[in-house]
């Protein structure tokens, strides 16, 4: 890894550090109101990270002592990281404690900058992706401990900068689809969801849209083992510079 | 509030269940070269669908039947999609529609 790799890292998660300030910054500050400082903030950021599961647990800290709460809501909200890990199982390989850090800080936002598979020419694909990880949790450790101690007194109204992780999901989206040869598992991922969405409501919609999603998969597999020449060829898998990675794009049937 | 050591239950817990989440694949399929091919194809095929589902996670909030109707979503979601197929530029594309939006949300809707 060179110097200029570091620095092609850290461009990469610059939209998901302004991102992770500001929503660990609210996660903050949602938690010292129920009392807890920002080590606590902090602490709950390196052992636990998940976004979305935090701010849904913030609750549970107030509530009667409620293990079983706390179980069954981290098993619901972060159900969907199965796919990511899913997804992921060609790429992460075996490195020992990188690699397990790897999985644990898998999070939407890290997930989505590394999905494609792809790292800078000359890099050590697994040192860029950990230090990827790496940075990502360090910007949301820190934002949450800001919240606890400074985020009731920010200067200016940070009203809609959430919308930076949407942002971020639909130019990676837009990417995926300019790259994609087929784009049947995008449009079938999207329709799904939304009629799960529909059925199911914005609480609930997830884990029957990744049932429908997974068994969409299976048809489109399916499709392609009949069919004997799968869209998804090494090709797809390029570096920056062109060069297809060693990786095998055929699945045998 | 809790007592410290029921806090500390509640993170592990939280933080145990998290890790599993994202470990079972990796616990249920060690070896790269004994996956299944199904499983293979979908760490190709697969991210194509979660990206998709991702940006509706995003938007499951926005109602369509109150104002503001999701209008300064749906904008910025167009001046997102028209200044990334033009620029290509990542970080322009995430900072454009994320101030497009702040500025919507704050003095228009």
């Amino acid at each position: 890894m060179k110097k200029e790799h570091y620095r092609q890292a850290f461009y990469l998660t610059l939209p998901v550090m302004a991102g992770y300030l500001f929503l660990g910054c609210a996660f903050g500050i949602l938690f010292q109101e129920q009392g807890y400082g920002p080590l606590w903030a902090a602490l709950m950021s390196f052992a636990v990270y998940a976004g979305s599961l935090q701010f849904a647990a913030v609750g549970l800290f107030a509530a009667p002592f409620s293990p079983l709460s706390a179980l069954l809501l981290a098993l619901t909200v972060n159900a969907r990281h199965v796919f990511y890990g899913l997804s992921m199982l060609d790429k992460y390989e075996g490195r020992g404690l990188t690699k397990w850090y790897c999985v644990f800080g898998l999070s939407d936002e890290t997930y989505s900058l590394l999905c494609t598979g792809r790292t800078p020419e000359g890099a050590d694909p697994a040192r860029f992706r950990f230090l990827v990880t790496l940075l990502d949790q360090s910007y949301w450790i820190i934002g949450s401990a800001a919240g606890a101690l400074i985020g009731r007194y920010l200067p200016f109204s940070s009203e809609g900068i959430d919308f930076v992780m949407t942002a971020l999901f639909l130019v990676i989206a837009i990417e995926q689809w300019e790259k994609a040869e087929d784009h049947l598992p995008a449009v079938g991922g999207f329709i799904l969801s939304l009629i799960c969405l529909f059925f199911f409501g914005p609480d609930s919609f997830l884990i029957p849209s990744m049932a429908a999603i997974l068994l969409f998969q299976y048809l489109l597999y399916r499709r392609d083992c009949r069919q004997k020449s799968s869209p998804y060829r090494p090709a797809d898998y390029m570096d920056a510079a062109g060069q297809a990675e060693k990786k095998e794009g055929d699945h045998t049937c | 509030m809790l007592t410290t050591s029921q806090s500390l239950i509640l993170i592990a817990i939280l933080a145990a269940v998290t890790f599993l989440t994202r470990a079972i694949p990796f616990l249920l399929f060690p070896d790269k070269n004994r996956m299944p091919s199904f499983v293979r194809y979908l760490g190709q095929a697969l991210p194509y669908s979660i990206m998709a589902m991702l940006v509706v996670y995003c938007y499951k909030n926005v109602s369509l039947t109150a104002s503001p109707f999701g209008i300064p979503e749906f904008i910025c979601a167009l001046f997102i999609l028209i200044l990334h197929r033009r620029r290509h530029n990542l970080i322009l594309s995430i900072a454009g529609g994320t101030i497009l939006y702040m500025l919507l949300v704050q003095m228009v809707f």
